[in-house]
């Protein structure tokens, strides 16, 4: 029997999207005057060794792409998945940190967790969608073994990775930064998620505790300061800062005593209060 | 208001001469009480809070809904906040109405939406010294899909009370 060692993990960062909804190529997208392609491969270098962009025969030659080590998809383009089994193909031995370009909140500690949570054992590992609970397949670890599996999946004449994921033996990850795969598809999307980090203005909110939440962020309530222009962004903010132990997902909001979507947004001098399981009777 | 706070015992006999009607022939009535087990642990004592400038008006429209819904005269419900010992009233509801079907299914529907609805939380203290949130800590486990308080569990502190003051 030999002793098995973990695959190593190789970077790729997946830029060979047609980028139709944004009716211009994703990957040269300015963030914070970067484009998403060198943003997200920056990223992810910082967590591996080695770091491949992943594109179409067609993009070989694009000057924003070829400056990095390619892989080049093997077939015609059937999306994603192609790409991550070129790269499996490329080199069999490594297991893959797949990163989508356009995820513009990608965050170092959402690679951390993922990598921490890391399961060779199984055909990938990914974080759970906090809008739908489905996995996502984009930002997730491949492994070596799942080349056999996409190729029977391609063969059935599927290509979607998610429905990948959702019927192979894959771990699991809840994300704590909840941000961190919201991704950007159309301009709209863009504008604001551009915006965010540069003419976003800091506001004031009131902010009311109760009962556990209370107890946990050791007050009654407190004038913050803050950036979040929507209820679940100034949850996850108090979440990191206090360490509630409630997922947003059980909790309901109010904004000025009435109760509030938390897409709903937030205007200066808004009195918010998060609402745990209620209980009474 | 005919949803109402208090953090002194509920007075059951004036909260009950508010429903008075001429054309009411039945009236019925729901205590809540203080238990002392919940969830395999022994209870010595609770704390209700609430937020009370939303729970009022949460509790004003499920009252509103309780007379589109049901026939009734009038509908009043009462909540403690505070600390309560053990076999304290925590919420009182009556309902007043011609007839008695009624005046039972509008106070069942009352408390069932009041215990899901607004926002009063329930901090019990255990005979181990233990204290903890109903509903908040045993299942603040990360899951997989939100549902958001669906699986609120029946906590029922409480002992059906009806009395027959029926004359319909």
């Amino acid at each position: 029997m030999n002793e098995r060692v973990d695959a190593p993990i190789r970077g790729l960062v997946l830029a060979g999207g047609a980028s139709e909804r944004m009716k211009r190529d994703k990957a040269t997208l300015l963030y914070e005057g970067r484009t998403q392609l060198d943003r997200a491969v920056e990223l992810v270098a910082r967590h591996v060794d080695s770091v491949f962009v992943s594109v179409r025969a067609s993009q070989g030659s694009d000057p924003a792409r070829a400056r990095y080590p390619l892989i080049v998809d093997s077939v015609p383009s059937q999306g994603p998945i192609v790409g991550i089994r070129s790269a499996i193909a490329a080199h069999p031995r490594n297991a893959w940190l797949v990163v989508a370009c356009d995820l513009p909140f990608l965050s170092d500690q959402a690679l951390s967790q993922l990598l921490a949570g890391r399961d060779p054992a199984a055909s990938a590992t990914a974080f759970i969608s906090v809008h739908d609970g489905l996995p996502e397949p984009l930002c997730a670890i491949w492994e070596p073994k799942a080349a056999a599996e996409i190729d029977a999946f391609l063969e059935r004449g599927r290509d979607c990775p998610r429905k990948f994921l959702m019927n192979h033996a894959v771990r699991l990850l809840e994300p704590e930064d909840r941000r961190a795969l919201d991704n950007v598809n159309t301009p709209e999307e863009y504008v604001r998620a551009s915006a965010k980090p540069t003419t976003a203005h800091a506001m004031q909110l009131k902010i009311q505790y109760f009962a556990l939440m209370r107890e946990q962020s050791g007050r009654s309530e407190e004038t913050v300061e803050t950036l979040a222009s929507t209820p679940a962004d100034l949850y996850a903010e108090l979440k990191a800062r206090y360490g509630f132990t409630l997922p947003r997902e059980q909790l309901k909001v109010a904004v000025n005593s009435e109760f509030a979507p938390w897409s709903r947004r937030l205007a200066a001098g808004d009195a918010v209060v998060f609402i745990p399981p209620v209980a009474g009777g | 208001m005919r949803f109402r706070f208090t953090d002194a015992a509920i007075d059951t006999a004036a909260a009950r001469r508010e429903l008075v009607d001429p054309g009411a022939g039945g009236y019925a009535s729901f205590e809540g009480w203080v238990r002392d087990f919940n969830e395999g642990q022994e209870v010595t004592s609770l704390e209700y809070e609430a937020f009370q400038e939303l729970a009022l008006k949460e509790g004003e429209r499920i009252l509103a809904e309780a007379a589109a819904r049901f026939p009734i005269k009038h509908a009043l419900c009462i909540h403690r906040v505070g600390h309560l010992g053990l076999s304290d009233m925590a919420v009182w509801v009556g309902v007043s109405s011609a007839h008695r079907g009624e005046a039972f299914d509008a106070c069942r529907f009352i408390i069932d939406e009041v215990k899901h609805r607004v926002p009063i939380w329930k901090k019990e203290h255990y005979r181990s010294g233990d204290s903890g949130w109903v509903n908040c800590e045993r299942c603040a486990a990360p899951r997989g899909h939100g549902h958001g308080h669906d699986h609120t569990q029946d906590h029922d502190h409480a002992q059906a009370q009806a009395p027959d003051h029926d004359a319909a």
